[in-house]
């Protein structure tokens, strides 16, 4: 048994976190933050160099031959820096969907072009507040085209192709299939949206008989779905892990520098509990994570209820941190110009990128209860 | 990263298997009965493993152990399962904590003398350390040991004494100079609990059972040749100790959540299981996501002992975690029984009322063997690098000190 990073990884660990740190300064992040660019271009070309895109492909589609868990790796890092491109929509939706569900033509065709950073992809799938189920899905497939809208798409305004989920009337099951639609074309018109962390774009895709090409069997949909949120999960988790970290440390230092009644307010018993209990949550979500970078690497049967746990953990322990990263700083925490609330904001936004807490404690226990063997019984 | 055996894993763990195969006594549920049945039971078993070579496999060879590594005793446990998580409690002050502070601070005769009974649990051990007027503040401790010819004499009270009323030995802690600073003062001392003057009372705790005591040393005579370690070096001895105290590594499922899950399978509420109402749904998951990342940290500082590295303080979060964990796990199992949780009557309440008795029994364990607070202190001043708290009782002669019942300034 050896539950922890290799050698190899932990020195991949150490070279994304100086490069990063290199590249993506507080200051470029509060550029694309404050700014108009949707993303940092220069930072996302370097990233591409690193071959960071295909860390996870398999080398026939234009991998580098690493894994998921130096993907894991690096998405810690990624979330550590709060690293303003549009990777995870890319890397962790659109390329792992292309790779669950493509043809060999169209996994030949794209995966390459993800990996060598020559085009962005994304996945749109909700159409407004609430969870997106069977029902919710509005945006239907008629004669090879979509018409409809989605609402919010990570990076829907930068992204060169999108995997789409729409109803098709004659599929079986409740007709939701998946479409790969190439967001330069016709009947195709985007809008960036408000969101709470101006650090990632996001927009409003409407289409209106946008030429669409089928990903996966029609009705295939949630099935794909399914399997896609749990890998994404697991790669989304270890993002928050890096920002929770990140926030900690954070905390840490400035407790150790501020001063009040004479002496460091780190020495308060009130405070050092408080860090106390962030360093708790963050080492058992980093536990919870590994666990989920273990299941995802190794095709484990474990994955759906790993994930879910990982992604569970995950969000307790950023948002903790965050927060209490806000609360430690007193006042100068609340302000625009110190990066606590960037942590805070960023959080959120992880936390309900692919549907929040409830849906994912609903989604834990009925994988648990599926897994004992007496629930089936009872179900018969 | 792997969760998977190495192949020398897998073959201490067959080895393992197979003598508990032959060797695990098949009705041991029988004997569990009251805290009496359990504590023979505990002997019992002990003795059994000592005879098969596999009582305390974490000792050095030459004390009977096998020199195995946390891996292999991780191994052990998980394949040992339930029988050992509940016989090791009884033994734990000896196993656990008095037997390897001896052999860091014992002498040879002390070596040779208490630790092949203490292995085959032929003399059980207690820990007199807390007193009525200091738990957490260990050092503080007032029970003061004299000098007499070849003799200490020990007068004072200890508190919240486990296994004392069938213990054959203490380890003590006591005071052997009140004139210096409270932590240069102090001595380590092996006490025969048979010996004139040892007088135990039990103490009745909340769920009103009484599994602890106080210890009333009157004039107790201890040879020299008992003491541990030098005079006025006690608190290093002391340290050893709560270090062992701390950093144990959880073997099988404490949790039960597998039983949890299944009850609220077949409780009902609203005419459905109460596993299907949503607030039930989120209590669970979030049980599930905290006692996942404790497994989860256990095997992570598995892997670091295993590779040479000490991951101290680390171990703290254990405790922390799981105690409050299995509170609050028991208040939900009460909550679902609705209004027939209040119910404790074995053969009426839900269950044969263990969620009850647990409820009234799980919340020493966040004060005992390090206080949540304490813990948290400890985690924020090791691990995150934070200044400690101001002290004014450093320095100053121990019997300068203020107690409890003092004036402030």
């Amino acid at each position: 048994m050896d539950f922890d990073l290799s050698e190899d990884q932990l020195l991949l660990k150490d070279q994304a976190r100086k490069f990063l740190e290199d590249q993506c300064t507080p200051a470029e992040v509060r550029r694309v933050f404050e700014g108009d660019e949707s993303y940092h271009p220069d930072l996302w070309r370097s990233i591409s160099e690193m071959g960071w895109l295909g860390a996870a492909l398999p080398e026939e589609y234009g991998g580098v031959g690493m894994g998921y868990v130096e993907l894991c790796v690096i998405a810690e890092e990624l979330g550590r820096s709060l690293a303003p491109v549009p990777f995870s929509s890319t890397v962790y939706l659109a390329a792992e969907a292309i790779l669950l569900a493509g043809s060999e033509d169209q996994k030949q065709k794209y995966l390459p072009q993800f990996a060598m950073g020559e085009i962005i992809g994304t996945l749109a799938l909700a159409e407004g507040p609430g969870t997106v189920t069977a029902a919710s899905i509005q945006t239907s497939f008629a004669d090879g085209t979509l018409s409809g809208h989605k609402l919010p798409v990570p990076d829907g305004d930068v992204a060169d192709i999108a995997v789409v989920a729409a109803r098709d009337q004659n599929a079986p099951g409740d007709g939701t299939s998946l479409y790969i639609v190439h967001l330069n074309g016709t009947g195709i018109d985007r809008k960036v949206i408000e969101t709470l962390d101006p650090g990632r774009s996001h927009a409003r895709i409407d289409l209106n008989k946008a030429a669409a090409e089928p990903l996966g069997r029609p009705g295939e949909g949630p099935e794909i779905l399914d399997q896609l949120f749990d890998r994404a999960a697991v790669l989304f988790s270890f993002e928050q892990l890096g920002g929770a970290q990140r926030a900690l440390e954070m905390a840490r230092d400035y407790a150790m520098e501020r001063f009040a009644f004479g002496r460091p307010v780190g020495s308060f018993q009130a405070i050092k509990h408080k860090l106390a209990d962030m360093y708790v949550a963050t080492e058992l979500a980093r536990s919870n994570c590994f666990y989920g970078a273990w299941a995802l690497s190794s095709e484990s049967p474990e994955l759906p209820v790993a994930a879910a746990t990982a992604r569970l953990g995950a969000i307790k322990a950023n948002h903790l941190c965050s927060k209490e990263n806000i609360q430690t700083h007193g006042g100068m925490g609340f302000t625009w110009e110190f990066d606590c609330h960037l942590y805070y904001r960023r959080a959120k936004l992880l936390a309900l990128a692919l549907g929040g807490e409830p849906e994912w404690q609903d989604r834990l226990i009925d994988r648990l209860r599926r897994q004992r063997p007496a629930s089936q019984e009872a179900a018969q | 990263m792997n969760f998977d055996d190495t192949p020398q894993e897998a073959e201490f763990r067959a080895r393992a298997r197979a003598w508990l195969d032959d060797n695990l006594p098949a009705n041991w549920r029988d004997r569990t009965t009251t805290p009496p049945d359990i504590i023979a039971l505990s002997r019992d078993w002990q003795a059994s493993k000592a005879d098969g070579g596999w009582a305390c496999i974490g000792w050095p060879t030459e004390f009977d152990g096998q020199s195995a590594t946390p891996m292999e005793e991780a191994i052990w446990a998980q394949e040992e399962g339930e029988l050992g998580t509940l016989t090791s409690f009884p033994l734990m002050i000896g196993l656990g904590m008095s037997g390897p502070m001896l052999m860091v601070h014992g002498s040879d005769a002390q070596k040779k003398k208490y630790l092949p009974p203490m292995l085959r649990a032929d003399k059980v051990w207690c820990q007199l350390f807390s007193e009525p007027g200091c738990g957490s503040d260990l050092a503080a401790v007032r029970t003061k040991a004299e000098r007499d010819g070849d003799d200490w004499v020990v007068n004072g009270q200890k508190v919240w004494t486990s296994f004392a009323h069938f213990a054959d030995h203490a380890i003590l802690l006591a005071r052997t100079d009140p004139n210096v600073p409270k932590h240069k003062g102090l001595s380590f001392f092996v006490v025969d609990m048979k010996a004139p003057g040892v007088e135990v009372r039990p103490i009745r705790q909340m769920s009103g059972d009484a599994e602890f005591n106080e210890v009333y040393l009157n004039d107790v005579r201890i040879p020299d040749a008992d003491r541990v370690g030098e005079v006025g070096e006690g608190w290093r001895v002391a340290m050893t100790v709560l270090m062992h105290e701390r950093s144990g590594v959880a073997g099988a499922d404490q949790f039960g959540f597998d039983n949890l899950l299944g009850q609220m399978e077949n409780l009902q509420m609203d005419g459905a299981p109460a596993v299907e109402n949503q607030a039930v749904r989120a209590r669970l998951a979030d049980f599930y996501v905290r006692i996942s990342g404790l497994e989860n940290t256990n095997l992570r500082t598995l892997s670091a002992l295993s590779r040479g590295e000490q991951p101290g303080s680390e171990a703290s979060i254990s405790k922390l975690v799981m105690v409050e964990q299995l509170v609050e796990q028991t208040s939900l199992a009460l909550d679902v029984q609705g209004m027939a949780g209040i119910m404790t009557n074995e053969a009426e309440a839900p269950a044969g009322g263990v969620h009850q008795f647990g409820y009234l029994r799980d919340l020493c364990m966040r004060i005992a063997g390090g206080t949540d607070e304490i813990l948290r202190n400890t985690l924020a001043e090791r691990v995150l690098g934070l200044p400690p708290d101001l002290r004014i009782d450093k320095k100053a002669p121990f019997n300068e000190l203020p107690v409890s019942g003092s004036t402030q300034d």
